[in-house]
């Protein structure tokens, strides 16, 4: 849709096909998991059209329809419903989907969250006010989800594999923290065990973890992460791995890009081949694929962001920027843990890598800045004890 | 032609996206509130207060031509 948006700015006046395997028109995926399930937000919030606009940006929409299959060398994509759309430029935003838990079986009951109608289902199950909510795996949207069904006043468990939640990404310190905010609104957090199975007759009556604990459950939630759309483009010759490889640039093939959560891409800023699951770098990401398109072969920037993303916790925002790993060297450069309210910096290989925030956001702004600006892990920790004095 | 700049500040959530792409329209101060430093930036700085809308999660900013 962004693409689609900044195509038409750019004063591109071919036509423009929009292909979509979902019956609805795009929409916000971000507060499926806040407003949407909380109930405070109607339905209309969260599209992303503008009926006023849409005339102006003379879409041609599939919706409904999927993309089936891709020729790389002859410019063709096929769709389900038997259309062929040949294309000058092609751009690949197939998404991610949830990773479902497999011995979850056809039970009822159980649930993933990725789109609208899930959201909806889910929703209405809490307005049941079930008894008892699991969430499997305390990732940010999982861990969104069972804030939420707190805040609707229901019982919630949340069970984490690992020893500490987030911490692949957060590091042990950090990990715990978030937990704990948790655990201060009254959520149950179980980690370090794996869920085993689940039992019920036709609907979920419990979860059984590995090491033989029976949790009661009547609405259980899996958010265990996603994994990228990319079956369809099987055999099209684009290299796939954990997304659709791309170059630099974002170009997979010439004349074809791919942005969003689908897309792997190296980021020079960070010397990683990164795919990126957040949702300013799908619009970011979109814009950049767009203009990439039109400049053709003259175009040899690189897309070289610093991811960011926020996620709501109860009544913390955290805010995220960079590329953090557990092992970072962390320092807290404002606030303190205990009133919940800080900003912690990461720094690796002697450079500022990444910046925590608890409510902080004009902090992790300033940090992303200097991420972005490549300061050393020397300067950014001598600009914060300039800032504390 | 001149643009009015208008936040809707019950959607906004202060993150400062907006200040990082136009420092010289948006400031988030350390109250953590928004600031509109310039109402009406002009021509000059319309890109980028365009970017800021574009890439404003809560869809919070509009531009009011006139
Ligand atoms: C519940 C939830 C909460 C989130 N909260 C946050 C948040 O707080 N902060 C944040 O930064 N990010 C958040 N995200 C992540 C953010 O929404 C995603 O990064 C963003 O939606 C990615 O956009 P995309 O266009 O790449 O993919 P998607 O939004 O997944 O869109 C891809 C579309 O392509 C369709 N599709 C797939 N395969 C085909 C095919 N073969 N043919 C046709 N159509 C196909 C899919 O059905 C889907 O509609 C959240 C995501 C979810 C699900
Ligand atoms: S980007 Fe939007 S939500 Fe964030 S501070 Fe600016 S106006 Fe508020």
């Amino acid at each position: 849709m962004r693409t689609a948006e900044t195509l038409r700015k750019e004063g591109f006046d071919g036509n423009i096909h929009l292909v979509g395997d979902e019956p609805h028109l795009p929409y916000d995926r971000p507060p499926l998991s806040k407003q949407i399930l909380s109930g405070d937000w109607d339905l209309e919030r969260v599209a992303l059209t503008d009926p006023a606009k849409d005339d102006e940006l003379s879409l041609e929409w599939h919706l409904g329809d999927k993309a089936t299959q891709l020729s790389v060398e002859e410019k063709i994509v096929s769709l389900d419903s038997g259309t062929d759309l040949s294309f000058d430029g092609l751009v690949i935003a197939t998404g991610a989907r949830c990773i479902s838990l497999r011995m979850a079986g056809d039970l009822e009951g159980i649930y993933t969250l990725r789109g609208l109608d899930d959201a909806l289902a889910i929703r209405s199950e809490l307005e049941a006010t079930p008894q008892k909510v699991v969430v499997v795996g305390a990732g940010f949207i999982g861990a969104e989800v069972a804030a939420t069904a707190r805040q609707r006043g229901l019982e919630v468990t949340m069970i984490e594999a690992a020893e500490v939640p987030f911490e692949r990404v957060l590091g042990p310190e950090m990990g715990t923290v978030t937990a704990d905010v948790h655990r201060d609104h009254g959520v149950e957090v179980i980690t370090g065990v794996a869920v085993e199975s689940f039992k019920g007759n036709r609907r979920v009556e419990k979860v059984i973890l590995e090491d033989g604990t029976e949790i009661e459950a009547d609405l259980v939630i899996v958010g265990i992460g996603v994994k990228p759309n990319t079956e369809w483009l099987e055999g099209s010759g684009l290299t796939l791995d954990n997304g659709v490889l791309c170059d630099d640039s974002c170009e997979a093939a010439p004349a074809i890009v791919a942005a969003g959560d689908v897309a792997r891409w190296p980021n020079r800023l960070f010397n990683e081949n990164m795919r990126v699951e957040h949702w300013d770098n799908a619009v970011e990401q979109g814009v950049f694929v767009a203009r990439r398109l039109l400049a053709g072969k003259s175009n040899t920037e690189s897309y070289s962001p610093t991811p960011w993303f926020w996620t709501d916790q109860f009544d913390r925002k955290i805010q995220l920027a960079g590329r953090t790993r557990s092992t970072d060297e962390i320092r807290i450069v404002t606030g303190s843990i205990e009133e919940r309210r800080f900003a912690t910096a990461y720094g690796r290989e002697g450079k500022l890598v990444g910046i925590l925030g608890f409510n902080r956001p004009r902090h992790v702004m300033q940090y992303k800045q200097m991420i972005a600006d490549g300061t050393s892990w020397e300067d950014a920790i001598a600009h914060a004890e300039q800032q504390a004095s | 032609m001149g643009y009015r700049v208008e936040v809707d500040f019950d959607l906004c959530e202060s993150n400062a996206i907006c200040m990082q792409i136009a420092p010289e329209v948006f400031e988030v101060r350390d109250d953590d509130f928004l600031y509109i430093l310039a109402e009406e930036p002009g021509g000059d700085l319309r890109a980028q207060v365009e970017e800021s809308v574009q890439r404003c999660p809560k869809q919070a900013i509009s531009i009011a031509e006139g």
